[in-house]
């Protein structure tokens, strides 16, 4: 089964979703999201979902469940890239993805995510991986 | 029946020019016949045409004289094209019918000159000129009705101008009333322009909208969703007094939209929001 690969970008988790998903895919998406949050520490998710044509309500109530997973642990969540058609047809399905913020593009998510460098601990931390890295 | 289709056909192979000169006159003599819309030559021609194809027709098809068989195409063709010009140059459905109608005077007395069974001859070939005329008044009707569709079409598209006020933000100042199919194009549009401009702030100006009922206020309140979802904010400015009345007597629940009574105040949050800042500036005679 392919797996949605999720990319770490600083304190930001990257993920793209390029194909249309099923359902066991999105299930194993939000396990492997919730093992890399809590691994990495990471403060923010960005989910990209420009690639993806149309939306049902498993998924949307996927995004939904990863935001709140994602901030139980602590971390943003931040859902990109909508296509006017998919927000059309969440909106007719009733599905509004409460709790999820969004952005039209990946640039406009990032700056909606905490920078490093705001949050001073998490700048402290990263500081000292680096220190211990050397 | 089919003897006195062959009557018929008869009539109309020999005495053609003469039920054509009689029809031609028929149909200018008749009352509010429409010299200013089209000419005697042009209806001569017309007339002429469709006396062509009924005797095809009539020869084609002698027992059933049913319009709708293959043998009738050159007649349905022309009559549909005839009712078209007439609707798009304005005459009216009865004038358009008339046309065929007027042919009945001059071959019906054909037809007594020429055959005994006079009762059995006229009855069919009124049927058969009825549902001609019949026909015409159809194909009159569905030009009109296309003729509406397309105007309808296109002021929906022009209802619906999606302008970018600056960089990242766009408006969409609706006029005229919404009505579910109104509002869908509407958000389709607003949507892709968001998009294409990539603009996080969409301000629907209603200023133009006369009455929002609950049917609007939804149909807005799902454009701002979708809107939201895609990432963008909307603003919801010209809110008149009386529609705020409208709104909260409705007990609709507008508190997760930014509303602002002027597009101004609108343009002014938007700015802001995207991090501008509007500065007057000194002119010497301020000074």
């Amino acid at each position: 089964m392919n797996r949605i690969p999720i990319l770490k970008l600083g304190h930001l988790l990257l993920v793209s979703i390029q194909v249309d998903m099923h359902d066991r895919m999105a299930l194993a998406l939000q396990e492997d999201l919730a093992e890399r949050i809590s691994q990495t520490g990471a403060r923010g998710v960005l989910i990209d979902i420009s690639g993806l044509e149309f939306i049902d309500s498993f998924i949307g109530r996927m995004l939904s469940d990863i935001a709140g997973i994602a901030r139980v642990l602590d971390a943003e969540t931040v859902v990109v890239g909508m296509r006017p058609v998919v927000a059309i047809t969440l909106v007719d399905l009733g599905l509004t993805l409460p709790g999820v913020r969004t952005a039209l593009t990946v640039e406009r998510g990032m700056a909606m995510l905490p920078p490093p460098t705001a949050d001073e601990d998490l700048g402290d931390d990263e500081e000292a991986e680096d220190a211990g890295g050397r | 029946m089919s003897g006195e289709v062959s009557v018929i056909e008869g009539v109309l192979r020999e005495q053609r020019e003469t039920l054509l000169a009689a029809w031609v006159q028929a149909q200018l003599a008749a009352p509010g016949v429409r010299t200013d819309l089209i000419s005697e030559s042009e209806l001569r021609v017309e007339s002429e045409r469709f006396l062509t194809a009924l005797v095809e027709g009539v020869t084609n098809d002698p027992g059933s004289a049913d319009l709708m068989s293959p043998h009738w195409d050159t007649i349905r063709d022309q009559l549909t094209a005839l009712s078209r010009s007439r609707a798009t140059r304005g005459f009216s459905p009865t004038e358009t019918a008339t046309f065929v109608f007027s042919l009945k005077k001059p071959l019906f007395e054909a037809l007594t000159e020429a055959d005994g069974d006079t009762a059995a001859t006229i009855w069919s070939a009124t049927q058969l000129i009825d549902s001609l005329g019949l026909y015409t008044a159809d194909a009159y009707l569905r030009t009109r009705e296309e003729v509406i569709r397309r105007q309808q079409d296109e002021l929906i598209e022009l209802s619906t101008p999606v302008v970018k006020l600056w960089q990242g933000v766009v408006a969409l100042p609706l006029i005229g009333t919404l009505d579910s199919a109104r509002t869908q194009v509407v958000m389709e549009s607003l949507l892709q322009r968001i998009v294409e401009t990539d603009s996080a702030i969409a301000i629907i100006d209603i200023t133009g909208v006369p009455t929002v009922d609950t049917m609007v206020a939804q149909h807005l309140l799902k454009a701002v969703t979708a809107a939201r979802l895609m990432g963008a904010d909307c603003i919801i400015s010209g809110i008149r007094p009386l529609i705020a009345q409208t709104i909260v007597h409705l007990g609709l629940d507008l508190s997760e939209v930014t509303t602002k009574s002027s597009l101004a105040d609108a343009v002014t949050v938007a700015l802001e929001r995207t991090g501008h800042q509007i500065v007057r500036r000194k002119t010497p005679a301020a000074e």
